[in-house]
């Protein structure tokens, strides 16, 4: 088997996920690249979600009973794991959603609808980059169509990287907010937050991160990154479906108004009006994903417990073999940066003139699971003349000898359409 | 191995030969997109009365979806509109059969090579790159005849 150095021990993280023993295809051992998609959740958490709907299942924030003050504290100390994860200087700052696109969409309406300083108008730019996700695009075109201010972005260079060269004609004393992805879902790419981050502050931009790709994989530390706000999601991090997070600077959730109304974001309701209660809160309308947010919390103490450090060693080992063998399969064609410096561990390639689909799905006879087709980042493929990618993404419970599968896999893929 | 179902010889065939590819002239012309993986056609119908003239397409995508427009252009042109509006509504049904539909003789006279898109069926995922091009050559002869809104468009 091979042994790199900085690999976690694999053989004992992948007891802890069940479904990574499946065998699919009559017969064939289950090889899941498509963490970036989404990831497996370990005992830890699928027994957790259990434990709560067996034994404190009930709403939150109201009601007296037993059950109710437990679905509470147990939702309300999820998001205390979350704030400590990122390293929130405080809870209120934590704000749950459905997903990293909930997110972004909240503070894209949150804006659209503030008064100034924060106000995106017709006189106001707005700046992203060509590498987003499609949920960190159609939000801003949208707020871009209703407000009239103009949407900009970088745009990419030959090797899958941001081309900042024009930086500052690009950000400029008009921009009102500056939206970019931490870490590529399609390319793999880690941006240069520092570079985005000094030149949205000399210009008084607001700065959103979306940290989608980036939270499951390494440490994230909000105030290290100085952004306004960060979004990621909570299934591609070992945690379920159905949770997402926000987190906010604290004066500007202070300030800021809210988007969605209703239960639990009031403090008092009359039929005239209304006030807010505090943030968290008054970002969260309604009952929200308790059991959800309950088993992100456990996905966060099994990702601390491991190191979020050591995951991120693993994953660039991994990423440096898996560049390595895939650059040795003739005709592939890496999308994006070819060395594992400043790279995720997402790989998107070509194969020859082998449409995606056909690569997937003969990769998927053999019991390997990658992701086809544009990935959410269309404009990325229309950026390198590609119609779509296959896309290969690794995780903490990801081995060499998975890697060794897909090169494998591929090999069969050329001869089949050979 | 199983895949052989879905990759039968007669779609790769098409897949690496395609049939009457190329734009031409014609009454009407489409552009449908599969947005979940990114396959897309531009399919244009020509009419003399009742007769398909022609049917031609440029486009991108996987196998099944390229083979698809091929087999479509190879059975459609200088057929009837009854005979072709047969062979489309054949087509669907085959290809919405989940794999449940043993093809018989009669169905198999209908559809030609198009049969072999059968074991398609069983995979879900790939069902609408096979139908990609029969929904637009469908909507194009309707735009072509000025059955819809979209009326001539080239």
């Amino acid at each position: 088997m091979t042994q790199l150095p900085g690999l976690l021990d694999t053989e004992a993280i992948r007891k802890d996920f069940p479904i990574l023993d499946r065998v699919v295809h009559d017969g064939q051992r289950l090889v899941y690249l498509d963490n970036a998609a989404t990831s497996q959740k370990p005992r830890q958490v699928l027994d957790v979600l259990n434990d709560y709907y067996e034994r404190s299942n009930a709403n939150v924030h109201r009601g007296v009973h037993v059950l109710a003050e437990e679905a509470t504290a147990l939702y309300e100390g999820a998001r205390d794991k979350v704030a400590a994860f990122i390293n929130a200087p405080s809870r209120d700052e934590v704000i749950f959603t459905k997903n990293a696109s909930e997110s972004l969409n909240l503070v894209a309406n949150m804006l659209g609808w503030a008064d100034e300083p924060y106000r995106v108008d017709q006189d106001t730019e707005i700046v992203i980059t060509e590498m987003e996700h499609h949920s960190n695009i159609v939000p801003w075109q949208l707020l871009s169509q209703r407000t009239g201010a103009k949407l900009k972005w970088f745009g990419l260079t030959e090797d899958g990287r941001l081309d900042l060269s024009e930086i500052e004609q690009i950000i400029t004393e008009k921009t009102k907010v500056v939206s970019f992805v931490l870490v590529s879902n399609i390319l793999g790419t880690v941006n240069p937050v520092e570079a985005i981050v000094r030149r949205a502050q000399d210009v008084g931009a607001l700065v959103v991160i979306d940290a989608s790709q980036a939270a499951p994989h390494m440490a994230l530390d909000v105030q290290a990154l100085q952004a306004d706000f960060v979004a990621f999601t909570g299934h591609k991090m070992c945690g379920p479906t159905g949770i997402g997070v926000l987190w906010g600077r604290h004066e500007l959730l202070e300030d800021l108004p809210p988007f969605l109304g209703g239960g639990e974001m009031i403090e008092t309701v009359s039929m005239h009006s209304s006030t807010y209660a505090p943030a968290p809160h008054k970002f969260e309308a309604g009952t929200p994903p308790i059991a959800q947010a309950v088993g992100l919390g456990a996905a966060v103490d099994y990702l601390t417990s491991i190191g979020m450090d050591n995951i991120a060693r693993h994953e660039h080992a991994l990423t440096q073999y898996a560049v390595g063998r895939l650059l040795e399969v003739p005709d592939l064609r890496i999308i994006g940066p070819t060395t594992a410096e400043e790279r995720g561990a997402t790989i998107s390639f070509t194969l020859g003139d082998i449409h995606p689909h056909d690569v997937g799905q003969v990769l998927d006879e053999q019991g390997i699971a990658v992701r086809v087709g544009h990935h959410c980042a269309r404009p990325v493929c229309l950026r390198y003349g590609i119609p779509a990618t296959t896309r290969a993404s690794f995780y903490l419970y990801s081995t060499p000898a998975e890697v060794d599968a897909l090169v494998e896999g591929l090999e069969h893929v050329r001869n089949f359409f050979g | 191995m199983k895949l052989d179902s879905m990759y039968q010889d007669v779609i790769l065939d098409h897949y690496k030969n395609p049939h009457g590819r190329g734009l031409r002239n014609g009454d009407a012309e489409v552009h449908h997109t599969n947005p979940t993986c990114g396959d897309e056609i531009t399919l244009r119908v020509r009419l003399d009365g009742d007769t398909i003239k022609d049917v031609s397409y440029e486009g991108q995508g996987c196998s099944i979806s390229q083979a698809s427009a091929s087999v479509l252009n190879e059975l459609l042109v200088g057929k009837e509109l009854a005979e072709a509006r047969k062979i489309q509504e054949t087509f669907l049904e085959l290809m919405q059969s989940r794999g449940k539909t043993e093809p018989d003789d009669a169905m198999e006279e209908v559809l030609e090579d198009a049969i072999a898109f059968a074991g398609v069926s069983k995979y879900p995922a790939r069902v609408k790159c096979a139908l990609l091009s029969w929904m637009a050559w469908k909507d194009a002869t309707a735009q072509a005849l000025g059955e819809t809104a979209g009326g001539k468009t080239a």
